[in-house]
């Protein structure tokens, strides 16, 4: 590929075919890192924050209203069971702003004249994955994409850290918002009235340290869990939290705010990979995810990342080590990084190392045809038949990003039925836009397919599907 | 390239032969062994599905989770199956299914993720082994063409490898063209990586047909998906179906209810679609660690270390629990918090595959997990 290619499908989300020259690729690239739309259109018409809490939380709150209520003796049939209607209307409220969301970030993937920052937002959103699986976090996983991740793709790594670490969708995702310290007042309270166990959850602490800093094996242990896990009691979500706590404690508070709850924060110094947190409430936390964000293990784990995703499966060892070092030079700023990623050479390679994801080729493929309407109902399904639901991992480690988990045979297969479906409904010369997407970079072969198509769509969709758009 | 089954095709019909000497050359012997690998991802609570409820540590750690959970079905002295798993209850009483409890992988370090990949790989630490072990046991299997595929959009680790193997999963998406597909056949003609996935594919197809709308919805589906994909004499004689929602670090009493009921209507889907094929099956079902011996705060387990494997289908010798039970007093439990392993998940499958296939059990150990030091195998687990 040349580099024109390059910067627009490796590093940007591929071309368009109403594009106009890019003369300077590298130049064109660092002018993104200069100015990027935090809040588009496309955002702009979405519900707030706390219009998503406050509807959750009324929903939660009428559901658990009818809990204990003891249904009718007639009432056999689940239908008539006022709970489950309940919560199967909970259920649809979320669900449809999760579609919502999944439509705003295609459109402004599909129409962004900054690319390359938008492929970094969805990078950090993976990296950074909550799953939409449960009631509490379907309508606020899109929502730490927008907020706690478009504001910092250009900022440092431990403040998108720390802006991560406290929004809802986080917080609920990884149960911290219903971790209770067994000692603070309002846990040993419950302990001595023995109702039942309520404590610690650790998970939110786990997955910090394994996939959002450290990285896994780099010499915590089970200990450095439970402790960072015990620093963060108190860390919790206003209004919508479960327990007992989270309602009495949150009333005062904005739904879907960040809380600090003193009454559940575990008192007492603490230890974290053999430093010494002294007690301050909220702070103790901070100060161990702000010691984490630069970690020397962090930064090697999350430059691997980004090499990785931009120039292979099995990124240069040379690389990420310079990479490296700019992360920790410059204290963890992003665009720095980013800057070296630009500058490095191993980037510019010609050969098409990475296959694309689902999301990649979904976005590509609308950027190339011009498709502007782009359903947000149409669009949550498609990705999930190419399997890869927006905000879906079903695991906080989120999707993967090397070829062995995406080039499967029925991913392929897949992607051919789509690319025919798509196809039929756009009135698109294969032969220009395959000029104007690739240049002259189009091998003999899929030039062969296009020029022997039977007609203009099959056209179409084998370009779709040719190794170069299949690749970046 | 050419595939090995299009090369065979293509021998046969240049000879003029009908594919009829294909299907006769699978008959026979251990080639009519059909072996299923259910992964159940996540980390699923073995002290839930088989409850040790003759030891009185049970109660003490989960009273909340023991409570209301309703009567399982007696396995024996010690252990009972969850409520929910009523045709593998009944599978245990016609001796179709083997529990075996306190088992591990070589993995202690209780990550999803690594231990997963141990899990897949087969390795003794995780990503050490490139390639899954279900791969290489395609190596090794006797017969021409031993099919192996996994019911995924991708191929899970347990299947990469150099051995060609498929995937499948139910699409709700229109057909495309004939025509278009052949075109994709000549437009990856010379791409290394896409040539064989695409081949891949389309042999799959062949062999679904028309599986119509609504299969895979749920576990019963899927476990008739799985049966169709088997049953033909040219069809999977290794499958792979992933489960997900094991981890159930909250609300564990419903969700786990869900999730092994799921469970027992694939299962059970499986052998009625396999009719007298059942007789010739193996089930395996696994995950890659087990979780806390006492409830946390919010309903649910946290991430443990030994869980409980089980070996189902007609070709097991079942009806019983192996276990050399290490107690769940805290001063049992390792590291203060899990159940113990004293059983290698690595022994159970190694003896299990060996006997289902009437392997060399050596053979198969190095085979399956050719870094890890030779395990104790468990043998007579299988009919022969």
């Amino acid at each position: 590929m040349p580099e024109r290619e390059i910067a627009l499908n490796r590093f940007g989300l591929g071309a368009r075919g109403d594009e106009v020259g890019i003369d300077d690729p590298r130049g064109w690239l660092k002018m993104q890192l200069r100015g990027f739309e935090v809040r588009p259109q496309a955002l702009r018409a979405l519900p707030i924050r706390s219009e998503i809490a406050a509807q959750l939380a009324d929903n939660v709150e009428a559901v658990r209203a009818l809990v204990g209520k003891k249904a009718a003796s007639a009432q056999v049939d689940s239908a008539a069971d006022p709970k489950k209607a309940m919560r199967k209307e909970a259920r649809q409220d979320a669900r449809g702003q999760h579609i919502a969301q999944v439509g705003a970030r295609m459109r402004m993937a599909v129409v962004s004249e900054t690319p390359f920052i938008e492929r970094l937002v969805h990078f950090w959103a993976n990296h950074f994955a909550v799953s939409a699986d449960k009631l509490v976090t379907v309508g606020f996983a899109g929502m730490l994409e927008f907020e706690a991740i478009r504001s910092h793709v250009l900022g440092r790594f431990g403040d998108m850290l720390l802006a991560v670490e406290q929004h809802p969708a986080m917080l609920l995702y990884l149960d911290q918002a219903q971790s209770i310290g067994p000692d603070s007042p309002l846990g040993s309270r419950i302990t001595a009235r023995g109702i039942r166990k309520l404590g610690l959850n650790e998970n939110l602490a786990r997955e910090i340290l394994e996939l959002h800093t450290l990285g896994v094996r780099t010499g915590y242990g089970q200990n450095d869990v439970t402790e960072f896990a015990r620093a963060m009691t108190g860390w919790t979500v206003a209004g919508i939290g479960r327990g007992p706590a989270a309602r009495a404690l949150t009333a005062n508070a904005e739904p879907g705010a960040f809380l600090f709850v003193p009454q559940i924060h575990e008192p007492g110094d603490r230890t974290v990979l053999t430093r010494r947190y002294p007690d301050g409430g909220e702070a103790q936390a901070r100060a161990v995810l702000a010691d984490l964000a630069i970690h020397p293990a962090t930064a090697e784990h999350i430059v691997t990342k980004l090499a990785q995703h931009f120039v292979a499966d099995d990124p240069p060892p040379a690389l990420v080590a310079r990479l490296k070092a700019v992360f920790l030079k410059t204290g963890g700023d992003l665009p720095s990084v980013y800057a070296a990623l630009i500058d490095a050479p191993e980037a510019w390679v010609p050969t098409q190392s990475k296959f694309k994801t689902p999301w990649e080729w979904s976005v590509s493929t609308f950027r190339a045809l011009g498709v502007k309407e782009t359903p947000d109902q149409a669009v949550v399904a498609m990705l999930a038949e190419l399997g890869q639901p927006v905000w879906r991992p079903g695991s906080p480690a989120g999707y993967d990003d090397v070829a062995v988990h995406w080039a499967g045979p029925d991913a392929l297969m897949k992607r051919v039925e789509v690319a025919q479906r798509l196809a039929s409904r756009v009135s698109v010369d294969a032969r220009a836009l395959g000029l104007k997407l690739f240049g002259g970079a189009l091998s003999a072969d899929t030039q062969a397919a296009i020029a022997r198509a039977g007609d203009g769509a099959e056209a179409v969709a084998l370009l779709l599907v040719s190794p170069e758009f299949m690749r970046r | 390239m050419i595939t090995r089954r299009t090369l065979i095709a293509s021998s046969l019909a240049a000879v003029g032969t009908a594919v009829l000497p294909r299907i006769s050359f699978a008959k026979g012997g251990s080639d009519e062994r059909r072996f299923i690998f259910i992964i159940q991802r996540g980390a699923a609570d073995g002290l839930y599905s088989v409850a040790p409820v003759g030891d009185p540590g049970l109660r003490a750690a989960r009273v909340s989770l023991v409570d209301g959970m309703g009567e399982g079905v007696k396995l024996d002295s010690l252990f009972a199956l969850h409520p929910a798993l009523k045709h593998t209850a009944g599978f245990y009483r016609g001796g179709e299914a083997l529990f075996v409890h306190a088992v591990a992988s070589a993995n202690r370090d209780r990550s999803h993720f690594d231990a997963q990949n141990i899990l897949e790989t087969g390795g003794l630490r995780a990503y050490a082994e490139q390639y899954g072990w279900m791969n290489r046991l395609v190596g090794i299997l006797p017969g021409a063409d031993p099919r192996a595929m996994a019911l995924a959009q991708t191929l899970p680790a347990a299947l990469r490898g150099p051995n060609s193997v498929s995937s499948y999963a139910p699409s709700r998406l229109p057909d495309a063209l004939q025509d278009l597909m052949s075109r994709v056949t000549d437009l990856y003609a010379h791409d290394l990586q896409l040539r064989g996935l695409w081949q891949s594919a389309m042999d799959t197809r062949a062999l679904a047909g028309n599986l119509g709308e609504g299969e895979g919805r749920s576990g019963a589906a899927t476990g008739a998906l799985a049966a169709k994909l088997m049953l033909p004499a040219n069809g999977a004689r290794l499958l792979m179906i992933e489960t997900g929602g094991w981890d159930t670090h909250s609300a564990q009493k419903g969700r786990l209810n869900a999730g092994l009921n799921g469970l027992d209507q694939m299962i059970g889907a499986i052998k009625a679609g396999l009719g007298a094929a059942w007789a010739n099956t193996m089930i395996l079902v696994a995950t890659e660690f087990g979780r806390t011996v006492a409830v946390n705060g919010t309903g649910g387990t946290d991430h443990g270390t030994a869980s409980a494997t089980m070996l189902i289908g007609g070709a097991v010798k079942g009806g019983r629990v192996i276990a050399d039970w290490p107690g769940l007093r805290s001063s049992d439990q390792f590291e203060g918090r899990d159940l113990k392993p004293t059983i290698a998940l690595e022994a159970v499958i190694a003896g299990a595959i060996a006997g289902h296939f009437a392997l060399d059990p050596v053979q198969v150990a190095k085979t399956l997990y050719p870094s890890l030091p030779p395990v104790k195998r468990i043998e007579g687990l299988i009919h022969t």
